[in-house]
C-alpha cells in the first residue's frame, strides 16, 4: 500500500495513504479533541474542534476528515488552533445549561473536559438559550436537547450501525435539534431503545435513565462481562456502586463492538429485584419455608440418594441450564454421571 | 454457526429462515443490515411478515411447516439448471444421486400449493443463492421447532453443500442460538447422549477416559432421557429430579402435562435465582447467584468462549451454581472442592479436545472460538475449511411431511409461538427489571384483521384461544404481520401461559417439540 510522510509538531511520520491527519497524530501520541468524530462512523467534520494548522493551507484544517499528504507540515497546538478551539467551546457553552453540578454526565463529558483543558471558564457570548422540554417519559433514556451540541453521532449511530434511522437533524439555524420523524417522543417513534446513541453521545444530551440517577461517574467500578440474554454473546461493562449493579455501559466486545440491545443495556434490574431468592427453602407441611444451607443440602443428598438406592440411578433426572456458565453445566453433568450414576441430563436447547 | 457473526456482513446473499433476527438477535441483525447496505440480497422465509421480512428484497411467506418443500424446490432448480458446484459435490460430498432423485418431484410448480410461494419467485431465489459468491443461511427455531426439525436442517445443509457455500469465510450454515449459554450447555455435555465436546457416552474408550479423569470405576453407558421423555416418565420410572436454572412449566409444550408430571415426582429440587413457576412445585429450592455475582464462561452462538466476571457479592445467602453442585456432590460422598471457576475450567478443558487450548489467562486477551485444540491455536473463525469435521459431507435426501396437527373445523387457526424484542424466555428476568416490563408490559395475540373481522374482534378485545390441550385469554392485536388463518404470541408472559396450548409432538430424532404449529380456535371473551 502506498504511504505518505508528513511532519506533525516537528516529528516526521509515515502512514498509509488515506490515513487522516487525526489518525497520524494519534499514532505519534498527540492529542486532538473531537466531538463529531467516531472511528466507526462517517466523518462529517462538522464540529471543527479537531481543526489543526497545516502550513501553506488557507484556513485551519479539519483533522478528522482530511487525509494526510506527502510533505504536509502540521501543528496541532499552535496559537491559532488553541484560539479556534476556545472560540468553539465558548460558542457551545453560550447555549448550554450550566448545570454540571447536577448533570448525570458530570465527570464523563467532553464539553466539560475540553473547557477545563483550554481554560474556558464562561461562555463569552450572550444570547438566546434553548428551552426544550426534557424528554423522560420512557423507562430507558433521558433526552435533554438543551445539552445537545449537534455533533450528530447519535444520528449516524442509529443510521449506520443500528440501521434504524429513527432520528435526524430537524429545523434550521439556531432552532436545529436532533428529532424523530415529526419530532415525537422516542416512545412514539420506531426507536427500539438499544441505547447505542447514548453510548456515543459526548455530552449529557442522552443519558441512561437508571444509571445516571444512581451514581456519579467516578463512583462506579466497571466490570467487563458477557450479557446473560440471547446467544450473541455481547460484552458490556457492569457499573457497580456500593456492591450494587447500577447500570450497563458499552465496551469493545468481540461479538458486538459497542452495540447492545435494549435487554443487554437496560435489562439489569432483575439482579437486585426484591423477589430474588436469598435463602434455601424446604417444603414443610405443604409450604416452602426458609432453611439453612446445611439442612437443604443434607435433605437433597438424603432424598436423592434414597431414590437411587431404592429405584436405581435412572430414577433420577436432571435439567441443566442454558443460562448458567460452562463451569456450572460441566459440574452438574459430572454430578449426574458420577454421583447420581445416570445419563438422564438435558436442558432446554430445543425451546 | 459455521461462520462468525461478523462474517454475516461479508455475505452477498443471505437466506434467513424462520428467524426474526431484528427482534430475537438484535445485535446479529446489525450485521445483516450492514451486508444489505453493502449490496447483499436478503431473502426471508417466514410465515409472518416480520421486521426482517420488511427488510428483505424477497419475502417467502411460506405456509407453516412447509420448509422442506421449499428447500427441496430450491435444490430442484439448482440441479435442473446445472447451477450447483460440481467440483465441491464431487470432491467433498456423497449421496448426490439420491438427493437428485428425491428432489426431482419438488418442482417449483408442484410445491407452489404446499408452500404458497409462487414458482417464479422460488426459481429466482434458488438462482440467487446458487450464483452468489458468498451465501449465508441463517435460521432459528422457526426452522427447527417442527416434528421434522432435524430434516429441515438436513435440507438446509443439502443446499449449502450443493452450492459449496460452506467451509468459507462469510459463507455457511448459521443457526443463531437463543440463549446466552445454550451453546456452552451443549458443549459441556448437559445432554443425555454425550459428555463434553460431544463425546458419546456409548463409547467404551470415551467412558474409560472420563472415569479415569474423574477418579471412578465406571460410568453409565446407556444414553439418558431428553427433557420431554423425562417429563413423560415422571412419577413412573423417574422419581426424583434436579432442575438448575430452567422453568419448564412455562417453556415446555403442553404446560398442564408438565405441572402434573412434576407433581408426581417423589422429590424435586429446583435451583434458581427466583421462585419460578417450576420452583413453586419443588420440595427444596436452592437460591443461586445471577451472572453478576459469579465468575465463569459463556460460549456464544459463534462458538466463542468469553468470560463472565463477578461484579458484586452474592445477593442474600445465594451461592454460585457450581458451589451448590459441589456441595451436593460432597454431601453425597464424592468430594468436589474447587477453589475457583478457573480450576473447573482447566479440568473441563483437559477432557474436551475442542476446548483444550483455552484457559482463563488466554481469555483475558479476548474470547476464543472453538475448536481451539492447543494453547497456541488462535481459535476457529469458521468450520469445515477444506474438509468437513466429519470427513465427507453427506447429502441426506428428505421428504416433506405436514405438521402433526393441522387446522380443522373445530380448531381452524394455526398457532405459532416465539419471542419478543423486549423480553426473554419465560420472563423470569425481563419482567423484573423496572424498565423492560414497564415499556412492554402486556402480551397480545397477533391476528389478521380479516380473521378478526369475521369473528367480530376489535383491537384490544380479550379473546379466548383454545387448543385440544388447554386455553388462555389474551388481548387481540390486529396486524398483517400474520397471514389470515394464523395467530402468534410469545411464551414470555406468565399471565399468558401459551404453552398450555402447544403440541408436545416431537421430532423423532432430536426430540424438539413442534412449538411452531398447533391448531387453535379463537373466540371473543364476552
Amino acid at each position: 500500500m502506498a504511504e505518505v510522510t508528513l511532519t506533525i509538531n516537528g516529528i516526521e511520520v509515515t502512514v498509509p495513504q488515506g490515513t487522516t491527519i487525526l489518525q497520524a497524530a494519534e499514532k505519534l501520541g498527540f492529542f486532538i479533541p473531537t466531538f463529531c468524530y467516531d472511528p466507526e462512523l462517517t466523518r462529517p467534520g462538522s464540529c471543527r474542534i479537531c481543526a489543526v494548522e497545516v502550513e501553506k493551507a488557507k484556513n485551519l484544517t479539519v483533522s478528522c476528515a482530511t487525509a494526510a499528504k506527502n510533505g504536509m507540515v502540521v501543528h496541532t497546538d499552535s496559537p491559532a488552533v488553541i484560539e479556534s478551539r476556545k472560540t468553539i467551546l465558548e460558542l457551545l457553552l453560550a447555549n448550554h445549561p450550566e448545570d454540571c453540578l447536577t448533570c448525570g454526565r458530570n465527570g464523563d463529558c467532553r464539553l466539560q473536559d475540553y473547557a477545563y483543558m483550554y481554560g474556558v471558564r464562561e461562555a463569552g457570548f450572550v444570547g438566546e438559550k434553548h428551552a426544550f422540554e426534557i424528554e423522560d417519559e420512557n423507562p430507558f433514556i433521558i433526552r435533554d436537547m438543551n445539552k445537545c451540541i449537534l455533533c450528530g453521532k447519535c444520528i449516524r449511530m442509529c443510521d449506520e450501525i443500528q440501521g434504524n434511522n429513527v432520528i435526524d437533524f430537524a429545523y434550521r439555524g439556531f432552532r436545529t435539534k436532533v428529532a424523530t420523524s415529526m419530532d415525537t417522543p422516542l416512545s412514539d417513534s420506531n426507536c427500539v431503545f438499544c441505547g447505542n446513541c447514548v453510548a456515543v453521545c459526548p455530552v449529557g444530551a442522552l443519558q441512561e435513565k437508571g444509571l445516571r440517577a444512581a451514581a456519579r461517574t467516578w463512583e462506579v467500578k466497571k466490570v467487563k462481562t458477557t450479557c446473560p440474554y440471547c446467544g450473541t454473546g455481547c460484552s458490556f461493562e457492569l457499573n457497580v456502586k456500593d456492591n450494587r449493579v447500577v447500570g450497563v455501559t458499552s465496551c469493545d466486545g468481540d461479538a458486538n463492538g459497542r452495540a447492545l440491545c435494549v435487554k443487554g443495556r437496560f435489562g439489569y434490574g432483575f439482579i437486585h429485584h426484591p423477589d430474588r431468592l436469598k435463602q434455601p427453602l424446604i417444603r414443610k407441611d405443604g409450604q416452602l419455608v426458609e432453611a439453612t444451607w446445611e439442612e437443604a443440602i443434607g435433605l437433597v443428598a438424603v432424598k436423592l440418594g434414597g431414590i437411587k438406592r431404592e429405584n436405581g440411578a435412572d430414577a433420577l433426572a436432571v435439567l441443566s441450564s442454558a443460562r448458567c456458565t460452562n463451569e456450572d453445566n460441566y459440574l452438574l453433568q459430572k454430578l449426574t454421571r458420577v454421583v447420581f450414576g445416570t445419563n438422564n441430563i438435558d436442558h432446554c436447547a430445543r425451546l | 454457526m459455521t461462520n462468525s457473526i461478523a462474517e454475516i456482513a461479508g455475505a452477498d446473499f443471505i437466506l434467513a429462515i424462520g428467524t426474526n433476527t431484528t427482534e430475537t438477535h438484535p445485535v446479529i441483525a446489525l450485521q445483516v443490515k450492514k451486508a444489505k447496505r453493502e449490496g447483499a440480497t436478503l431473502v426471508v422465509a417466514d410465515p409472518r411478515r416480520t421486521g426482517m421480512a420488511d427488510l428483505a428484497q424477497v419475502h417467502l411467506q411460506l405456509k407453516s411447516g412447509s420448509d422442506i418443500a421449499m428447500l427441496n424446490a430450491m435444490a430442484n432448480v439448482i440441479i435442473n439448471e446445472g447451477l450447483y458446484n460440481k467440483e465441491f459435490v464431487d470432491t467433498r460430498t456423497k449421496g448426490f444421486e439420491a438427493l437428485k432423485e428425491t428432489v426431482a418431484k419438488y418442482t417449483p410448480e408442484h410445491v407452489e400449493e404446499l408452500t404458497g410461494i409462487p414458482a417464479d419467485t422460488m426459481k429466482q431465489v434458488a438462482r440467487g443463492y446458487a450464483n452468489a459468491k458468498n451465501a449465508s443461511i441463517l435460521y432459528t427455531m422457526g426452522l427447527t421447532q417442527h416434528i421434522c426439525g432435524t430434516h429441515n436442517v438436513f435440507a438446509v445443509a443439502n443446499l449449502a453443500m450443493l452450492c459449496g457455500h460452506i467451509g468459507k469465510p462469510n459463507s455457511g450454515v448459521n443457526p443463531l442460538r437463543g440463549q446466552n449459554n445454550v451453546q456452552g450447555a451443549c458443549d459441556m455435555g448437559a445432554l443425555p447422549g454425550v459428555f463434553t465436546g460431544y463425546q458419546s457416552v456409548t463409547s467404551d474408550e470415551v467412558r474409560a477416559k472420563y472415569a479415569k479423569a474423574w477418579g471412578i470405576n465406571d460410568l453409565p453407558a446407556k444414553p439418558g432421557l431428553t427433557v420431554g421423555d423425562m417429563l413423560d416418565a415422571a412419577g413412573k420410572n423417574v422419581k426424583g429430579m434436579y432442575i438448575m436454572g430452567e422453568n419448564p412449566v412455562l417453556s415446555d409444550p403442553d404446560a398442564d402435562h408438565v405441572v402434573h408430571a412434576l407433581e408426581k415426582l417423589d422429590f424435586l429440587v429446583v435451583q434458581d435465582i427466583f421462585l419460578t413457576e417450576t420452583a413453586r412445585l419443588a420440595d427444596v429450592v436452592l437460591p443461586a447467584t445471577s451472572f453478576a455475582e459469579k465468575d465463569g464462561t459463556f460460549s456464544n452462538t459463534e462458538r466463542r468462549v468469553q468470560r463472565v466476571r463477578q461484579a458484586i457479592d452474592p445477593v442474600g445467602n445465594a451461592r454460585a451454581d457450581w458451589q451448590i453442585v459441589s456441595d451436593v456432590a460432597t454431601a453425597m460422598g464424592y468430594p468436589m472442592d474447587y477453589n475457583s471457576t478457573a480450576e473447573i475450567f482447566d479440568e473441563l478443558a483437559s477432557v474436551t479436545p475442542s476446548y483444550a487450548g483455552i484457559s482463563y489467562d488466554r481469555l483475558e486477551e479476548g474470547g476464543l472460538q472453538w475448536p481451539c485444540p492447543t494453547p497456541d491455536h488462535p481459535g476457529t473463525q469458521y468450520l469445515h475449511k477444506d474438509k468437513f469435521v466429519g470427513g465427507i459431507g453427506n447429502f441426506s435426501a428428505v421428504e416433506y411431511i405436514p405438521p402433526a396437527e393441522l387446522p380443522d373445523q373445530e380448531y381452524p387457526f394455526v398457532l405459532s409461538t416465539g419471542r419478543r424484542y423486549y423480553h426473554y424466555h419465560t420472563g423470569t428476568m425481563t419482567m423484573r427489571t423496572g424498565a423492560l416490563e414497564v415499556h412492554y408490559g402486556t402480551e397480545s395475540l397477533e391476528i389478521n384483521p380479516a380473521d378478526a373481522c369475521k369473528l367480530n374482534i376489535a383491537e384490544g378485545d380479550m379473546v379466548r384461544v383454545k387448543s385440544r390441550r388447554g386455553q388462555v385469554e389474551v388481548k387481540a392485536n390486529l396486524t398483517e404481520v400474520v397471514p389470515p388463518g394464523m395467530v402468534f404470541t410469545s411464551f414470555h408472559f406468565p399471565e399468558v401461559p401459551i404453552n398450555k396450548l402447544t403440541n408436545s409432538m416431537k421430532d423423532p430424532i432430536c426430540k424438539i417439540p413442534e412449538l411452531k404449529v398447533c391448531s387453535v380456535s379463537i373466540e371473543k371473551v364476552s
